[in-house]
């Protein structure tokens, strides 16, 4: 029974739960089981909060008892956060050593919304230090392994939450995505992230790695799970700036319509700068497919053009390690977190925890972006790269005037040894490629599992971009893809992930 | 370090031509902080107005103050400036114990008010126009202090404390244009622009604009070129000028120290110094090795400022009556000289006549009150004239009963001590001092009565239709009754007693 529980997907947990055929309690202990089971070897968790879940799923199941209605969709279903958000019943570390132990006096927005949905936070998930990486080799806590091959990176820096969703640790996952650390780990372990648009999700609490990018979103098993979870973390939020003043669109219903598997009137945009060269075979041979389905099921697909997103990698590694050498300036062991005594002076005591704090790839950062924003190579680095964002952002504008969506394949390759690239930092960086420019221009992006390449059986991803806010028509596009792939395939996605074997 | 050789003012401005910049910061007196919602009280016990966001902790987001952006404009406004239609925050990066996320979240090139002027008036009622170059909104730093050392300056201190109530405080800073061509007249050009300006954003309600207290803060630059040259000298920026007074005393001790290098055929170093209130000179800050490169950038957790055009002419129907506008018409309406009006305007007297006007005052006698009696009082104690102890209704209350004849002047001084002393309401004081004017004409006329037997050859010159010698007659009734008589009423009650 307690086995089955992990297997089911969000919305047929809740289902059970909210008709009280199993409890919240029940789905909460079948979690933590499985996460005892298994985490050894993925390494997906950095906090395990069992009391804490467990007590949130009891209320859950008073309040149900109580005849009252389920606060959400998802009441007493598990998730697993990352740990970038914080929390004021857990640690929040951000992977990184110089917040070991940090207990923050105050929840994320995105975890409040959480809790008042009566969703059960297992615990909080591994990932790159700082959300810096796509990999999450670069935790200070030690990497987490692919559910599919234990031997091989999970993606990152969401590494931790796809893993968990994968290796059916839990059924819903919180990720967040600066340059595609939800959807390339999303492709790595064959599960749903989405990226929703900037300011869609509100960024309170979500300790920042690059401000003008960083956006959480939902990361599940299935794209209506997504969805699901997408509704009730979204929204306005008073608290963030940026965040957008609007309703959340309307993407479960999105994804319901979709699953239904008509297409028609939809023009799906595949991007030419993000095919072919560069892409391992297996990837654009499901990539090539999935556009055959899509097809089928009545979609219009075109081909546009995008010429300035060959610069966004480029322009993106300038303005992401500017806003981090300034949003992590913060760690000076004056207030919280590490604290190293070394040296008589305020100055050698920031000095000497920042050296010990901070792990190579966060460093490298600071000091690119300290020099890009130094005075007399300012305009040259981080001027010209915001003139790149523009340029991208129009890029966008004239393929949307031509598609509702676009698409490309997530990341140029399946999951790579865990090792293989750690020491060589551009290689690491082309892996979000096809990712980075829906950051640079503010606008949505999904992975959705496009099958297992042939050559070495690992999933690939289908990314599907939309404009800002156009989510709707994403999920209704990836919720119609899925429902055709699965169906030729004879089940979901999901069940092909292998069971995990240290 | 040996000390500076100062040139003697004269000499200084004989030789050569200062040029003035001031840049001060202003604490807004908004109920919450400029990015969050902490309380802004002055004084509360450390680190008790504080939150996620002004702490700066990992995480946390800021939010502008909307009441912090209206005062910004329409301190823009008052300044003659024009408002800018948009405008972005930056961040200022560099590494403080106090600055809780080290940088500070200011508008830097994009400030939300440019171009404007102040017209300042001098002592002798000389008027000079100080060209505004900018106002713009930035947050405040938190406070340490240093324990243990002998300075209480970071450097050989034992430990330091760090109090952020202050931290996110919203500033506006307003930065003059070079001023030029002030002469001899520079130490008082900046002081009556500091002081123009304070009375200037007390009017719009917007600021305590307290200097004891920190709530305005004025940094002075200095530089001197030869007289005539037109070669711009370099400066030196003083900071921690804390007061009118010491703005002034800044500006002369720059100027006397920049000669005494520039005659000495050295150059004047572009550096931070701090002015010393006790000793009204300036010491070198920390000389840095490497010049300060903040690394400003757009702050990208903040969307723009974009104050639409209607919301600016609403808030400038807002501007209260200006200062200026305001003393011109006192003027015209306490009918005053101008060497009047600027008595009153340098005695800081303005705001306390005009409040006891308010209260049911003619102007003649609270002007009076404030600038002579109250002002020696202020003198004697050694504070401000508006720290004295006594209200403007107080003292109106006094005026008014002299007004009525229940007091005359000199009962009612000593109502008013009574008051400064503490004794309470000026009515406390006349019961429980006995101080009223004996009115009861019973009383009287037996002292009239006595008086003119007293002296009867003064009584005789009276009846004779001398009405003049009735002063001796007066004088004695006046002292026999300790002065707590009505000499008008005392007169008459002698001419009557004396058939005259
Ligand atoms: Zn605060």
């Amino acid at each position: 029974m307690s086995d089955d529980l992990t297997r089911l997907s969000a919305a047929e947990l809740a289902e059970k739960i909210h008709v009280r055929e199993v409890s919240a309690v029940e789905a909460a202990q079948a979690h933590l089981d499985r996460i005892a089971a298994v985490d050894g070897d993925v390494h997906a968790f950095l906090h395990v909060g069992a009391e804490a879940a467990l007590a949130s799923a009891t209320l859950v199941d008073e309040s149900l008892a109580a005849g009252t209605a389920p606060a959400s969709a998802l009441a007493g279903v598990p998730l697993a956060l990352k740990d970038v958000l914080t929390t004021t019943d857990m640690p929040t570390t951000v992977g990184s050593k110089i917040l070991e132990g940090w207990r923050p006096p105050y929840d994320a927005t995105v975890t409040s919304k959480l809790r008042a949905a009566g969703i059960t936070i297992l615990g909080k998930t591994n990932m790159d230090e700082f959300a810096m990486g796509s990999s999450t080799e670069y935790s200070a806590y030690g990497p987490t392994r692919n559910p599919w091959d234990l031997d091989r990176i999970p993606g990152g820096s969401g590494g931790g939450s796809a893993a968990a969703l994968a290796a059916f640790e839990a059924p819903l996952a919180i990720g967040t995505d600066t340059g595609g650390s939800i959807r390339q780990p999303a492709a790595m372990t064959g599960t749903v992230g989405v990226k929703p648009t900037y300011g869609g999700v509100s960024r309170y609490g979500l300790v920042a790695c690059a401000s003008s990018l960083d956006q959480a979103g939902p990361c599940a098993r299935t794209v209506l799970d997504a969805a699901l979870l997408h509704e009730i973390i979204g929204g306005h939020d008073p608290m963030d700036s940026t965040s957008i003043d609007a309703p959340v669109p309307a993407v479960v219903e999105a994804a319901r319509l979709g699953a239904k598997g008509d297409l028609s009137g939809v023009r799906v945009g595949v991007v030419r700068e993000l095919t072919g060269e560069g892409y391992q075979a297996g990837v654009q041979e499901n990539f090539d497919a999935a556009l055959r389905e899509l097809e089928k099921l009545g979609a219009e697909v075109v081909e546009v053009s995008a010429p300035h997103f060959q610069y966004g990698l480029a322009a993106y590694y300038l303005i992401l390690p500017s806003e981090v050498s300034s949003n992590l300036a913060r760690f000076d062991a004056m207030r919280y977190g590490l604290r190293v005594d070394k040296g008589a002076s305020a100055e050698e005591v920031m000095a000497a925890t920042r050296e010990a704090g901070f792990g190579p790839e966060v460093k490298r950062r600071i000091i690119l972006g300290t020099y890009a924003l130094s005075s007399g190579y300012y305009d040259a680095y981080y001027g010209q790269a915001q003139k790149v964002r523009t340029l991208i952002g129009r890029d966008f504008a004239a393929a949307f005037a031509q598609a509702d969506v676009l698409v490309s394949p997530t990341a140029p390759t399946t999951a790579f040894p865990i090792g293989d690239k750690v020491d060589d930092p551009l290689a690491m960086y082309l892996n979000d490629l096809a990712t980075i420019p829906t950051n640079l221009a503010g606008t949505a992006a999904m992975s959705v599992p496009s099958g297992v390449a042939a050559e070495d059986g690992l999933p690939t991803g289908l990314q599907i971009m939309a404009p800002a806010l156009g989510e709707a028509v994403m999920y209704r596009v990836g919720a119609a893809y899925e429902a055709a792939r699965d169906a030729a395939d004879g089940s979901p996605f999901a069940s092909r992930t292998p069971e995990v074997k240290p | 370090m040996t000390a500076p050789t100062l040139v003697d003012f004269d000499d200084v401005v004989d030789r050569y031509d200062p040029t003035l910049g001031l840049e001060v910061h202003v604490e807004l007196s908004t109920n919450t902080k400029m990015f969050c919602g902490c309380p802004t009280t002055f004084g509360a016990e450390p680190n008790t107005q504080v939150c996620p966001t002004c702490l700066g902790l990992p995480g946390s987001l800021p939010v502008v103050n909307r009441a912090a952006v209206e005062a910004a404009i329409r301190i823009g406004l008052a300044l003659n400036c024009s408002i800018a239609p948009w405008g972005r925050f930056a961040r200022k990066n560099y590494f403080y114990p106090d600055m809780p996320k080290n940088f500070q979240t200011s508008q830097y090139d994009e400030p939300i008010a440019v171009d404007g002027h102040l017209d300042v008036t001098l002592e002798d009622g000389t008027s000079v126009r100080v060209e505004i170059e900018r106002a713009h909104m930035e947050e405040d730093t938190g406070k340490s202090l240093h324990v243990g050392g002998a300075t209480g300056r970071i450097h050989g201190a034992e430990y330091s404390l760090l109090d952020y109530n202050r931290a996110g405080v919203p500033l506006i800073e307003i930065v003059t244009k070079m001023i030029p061509g002030t002469g001899a007249r520079a130490p008082e050009v900046a002081r009556a622009y500091v002081t123009a300006l304070r009375d200037l954003i007390r009017s719009l309600g917007v600021s305590d604009v307290r200097m004891d207290q920190g709530s305005m803060r004025c940094d002075v630059n200095l530089s001197l070129s030869p007289k005539g040259s037109g070669i711009l000298g370099t400066r030196s920026e003083t900071k921690n000028v804390n007061s009118l007074r010491s703005v002034e005393r800044a500006v002369r001790y720059e100027m006397s120290r920049h000669a005494g290098v520039l005659d000495a055929g050295e150059k004047v170093v572009q550096e931070t110094r701090h002015f010393q209130e006790d000793t009204a000179t300036t010491r070198s800050g920390r000389i840095k090795e490497t010049s300060e490169d903040y690394r400003y950038f757009p702050e990208p957790d903040l969307v723009p400022i974009a104050p639409s055009a209607e919301w600016v002419e609403e808030l400038r129907g807002t501007l209260p009556e200006l200062p200026w506008e305001r003393r011109a018409r006192i003027q015209q309406e306490w009918q005053l000289s101008d060497a009047e009006l600027r008595d009153l305007v340098n005695a800081d007297a303005l705001d306390l006549v005009a409040a006891t006007v308010d209260a049911g005052a003619p102007s003649g006698d609270a002007r009076s009150w404030w600038v002579s009696y109250l002002s020696q009082q202020a003198n004697t104690r050694g504070v401000a004239l508006d720290a004295l102890p006594i209200t403007p209704a107080q003292l109106a209350r006094v005026i008014e009963l002299v007004t009525t004849g229940e007091l005359n002047n000199k009962l009612a001084r000593q109502v008013v001590d009574g008051v400064l002393e503490g004794e309470g309401e000026p009515d406390e004081v006349v019961a429980s001092r006995g101080l009223a004017v004996v009115s009861d004409d019973g009383a009287l006329i037996a002292a009239v009565d006595e008086a003119l037997a007293a002296q009867p050859d003064v009584a005789e010159k009276i009846r004779g239709g001398k009405v003049a010698a009735a002063g001796a007659i007066v004088g004695a009734v006046m002292k026999a009754t300790k002065g707590q008589a009505d000499a008008k009423r005392v007169r008459e009650l002698i001419i009557e007693r004396c058939g005259a």
